[in-house]
């Protein structure tokens, strides 16, 4: 079945008839981006307005694969459970060559985490479920078809113009979120470069329906016999619903890739038969790109309007939810008055490095699939051949390197006796708790985790006490025999210490505030 | 641990045999192709980033 695009009711905005009252936070677009903004900041008590110029969920699939680090942000956002049950939970990727299988991965081998390494689940179903989630928290004001036409600031402030069906109003704010997308038109109203590189390739996204029994895997294809000299990639969402990814090259033309007349007989040859029914088809030319920085003073540029990746390792969606991760909590202690500006620019800085890494990954898994003729090809080539039966090459096979977490340069506390895997600037590792999860304890407020010892209070954080299980030992002791954590609102571990003292603790609380760490 | 450059072939004229008899009566593009695939296998015998980095260097200068 395919799926209800229902538009959601456009109503007149009061600023038609009368000026509003200033906003501190006006979010431009409802993608998946800006809903999740205005929840997290929500969740941090802050209420804000999203305007969206258009009236329906995302059109076509776009975003497939959601990471972990994405379900565990969702968990916080009301959609985690939503997002499982209709997902469809896949772990291991194959990759092949011509017609053999050279090399597979299994992303999550250990299963002591509440959340798998990814699920599928279309982008129109993330967006339904995060404007459900929106319209029942009364701090968020959402409103369909009002065009953001024109940004300006001044020093207190920002001034954005909305163009409405019922005509134009303006909207006063502390802060302006551009979650308005690749072509993102407030990047253009600031005169801001995006800078980077186009990949010159054409890749053929089709989302098909069909009855299959392909497993909950992703493949990928260099060279496949069905698809001769490209690359092709087809993986399963929810709905018996099926991704496939064609390379073109870069001649075709994507007027006549797109008709179905020349989709559907590709198809056929990838899965075999026709029967099957064509849900979508976009040609895409990728691009690899990101602003210099995305504070602008009150002006912030988050997900796609900040940075665009190509979509081989997921990177784009699920590096987007980091930055809100990055930016919620932050944003509510500066509009409250408890932290200073420049912890904002702390946000730049990690979200910089995060979209670098993400830029890094996805540009080198595209140059893999698309080299350039002479030396590159022929490395290319040699690497595929050789992964058949060299253990080595296959790790030099590269079809995408899926969205994990970045570790943000923190300079926080540190001692080398725990574990590298919860250093300061990594997401804290969840383990298990009783019947429970560690990462749903997490989040939202500063915590101090006083593992296998004693802190007493800490000024500014609650302190949850734990016991060294088998995991918690394995990811946050090592060979130590206790340890104290200061773990963020964002669930990101700020500090570490073998000597429990509370004095340490708060003042690198205080350094978080100030914009120091 | 740094690039070897001093000798350290243990037969320096018989490994030259042997390369040349690698390539022989192969195509210039099946010699490319070979010496991509023994460029790959060396470099992860050697392993070291920072030791390959310098023999890129070095390649690069000529
Ligand atoms: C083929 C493909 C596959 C992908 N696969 C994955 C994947 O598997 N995993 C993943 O994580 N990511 C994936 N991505 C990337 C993902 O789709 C994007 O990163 C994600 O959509 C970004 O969300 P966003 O909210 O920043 O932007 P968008 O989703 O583009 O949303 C922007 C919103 O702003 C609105 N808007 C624009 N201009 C205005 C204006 N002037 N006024 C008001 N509103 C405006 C738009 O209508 C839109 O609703 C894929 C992308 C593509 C194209």
């Amino acid at each position: 079945m395919p799926y209800d695009y229902t538009p959601y009711p456009y109503v007149a905005p009061p600023g038609l008839s009368a000026p509003e009252a200033r906003k501190p936070v006006v979010i431009v677009g409802a993608g998946p981006i800006g809903l999740a903004m205005a929840i997290e900041l929500a969740n941090h008590g802050v209420p804000s307005v999203v305007l969206d110029d258009n009236d329906v969920v995302s059109v076509g699939s776009r975003a497939i694969c959601w990471s972990k680090r994405s379900i565990e942000i969702f968990d916080r956002l009301g959609i985690g459970d939503r997002s499982m049950e209709k997902g469809v939970t896949w772990t291991v990727g194959r990759t092949f060559h011509r017609d053999k299988e050279v090399f597979n991965f299994d992303l999550l081998p250990e299963t002591s985490y509440k959340r798998p390494a990814f699920i599928n689940l279309q982008q129109y179903y993330v967006e339904e479920y995060l404007i459900d989630r929106a319209q029942e928290i009364d701090l968020i004001d959402l409103r369909f078809k009002n065009r953001v036409a024109g940004v300006t600031q001044d020093v207190n402030g920002a001034r954005v113009q909305i163009d409405t069906p019922d005509g134009r109003y303006v909207l006063e704010a502390d802060y302006v979120l551009a979650c308005d997308g690749a072509k993102s038109p407030v990047r253009d109203m600031l005169g801001l470069d995006f800078e980077g590189v186009v990949f010159e390739e054409r890749f053929l996204i089709a989302d098909i329906e069909m009855e299959g029994d392909f497993p909950s895997e992703r493949w990928f294809w260099f060279e496949p016999p069905f698809h001769t000299g490209q690359s092709a990639l087809l993986h399963k969402q929810p709905d018996n619903i099926y991704r496939i990814d064609l390379q073109l090259g870069w001649e075709a033309d994507p007027e006549e890739e797109r008709k179905p007349e020349n989709v559907i007989p590709r198809i056929e040859k990838v899965v075999g038969h026709s029967q099957f029914r064509l849900d979508w088809v976009s040609v895409y030319t990728f691009q690899c790109r990101r602003l210099a920085k995305f504070v602008h003073d009150r002006v912030i540029f988050v997900g796609d309007s900040a940075h665009l990746v190509s979509p081989f390792g997921a990177r784009g969606g699920n590096g987007g939810l980091q930055d809100v991760d990055a930016l919620g909590w932050r944003l509510a202690a500066v509009l409250r008055g408890k932290a200073k500006p420049e912890v904002l620019e702390r946000f730049d800085l990690e979200r910089q490095h995060g979209a670098d890494e993400n830029i890094l990954n996805s540009s080198r898994a595209t140059r893999f699939m698309t080299p350039a003729p002479g030396a590159e090809r022929m490395f290319r080539d040699e690497v595929l051949r050789l992964a058949g039966s060299l253990p080595f090459a296959r790790t030099l096979v590269n079809s995408g390197r899926l969205s994990v977490p970045c570790v943000y340069p923190l300079e926080g506390p540190d001692t080398e006796a725990l574990p590298a895997m919860s250093r300061p600037g990594s997401v804290a590792p969840d383990a298990p708790l009783g019947a429970r999860w560690l990462i749903d304890r997490l989040g939202g407020r500063m915590i101090v985790l006083a593992i296998g010892c004693d802190i007493g209070p800490v000024d500014g954080a609650e302190v949850l006490q734990l016991e060294p299980t088998r995991e918690i030992r394995a990811r946050y002791l090592g060979e130590a025999d206790h340890a104290i954590y200061l773990i963020r609102p964002d669930q990101v571990v700020a500090g570490r210490w073998t000597m429990p003292d509370p004095a340490w603790v708060s003042a690198t609380i205080k350094d978080i505030w100030e914009g120091r760490a | 641990m740094s690039l070897v450059t001093d000798p350290n072939l243990s037969d320096a004229d018989g490994f030259y045999a042997d390369l040349l008899a690698a390539h022989r009566e192969l195509s210039e593009a099946e010699s490319a192709a070979l010496n991509a695939r023994l460029v790959l296998i060396l470099a992860n015998h050697v392993g070291d980033r920072a030791v390959l980095a310098e023999a890129l260097r070095l390649a690069r200068v000529g």
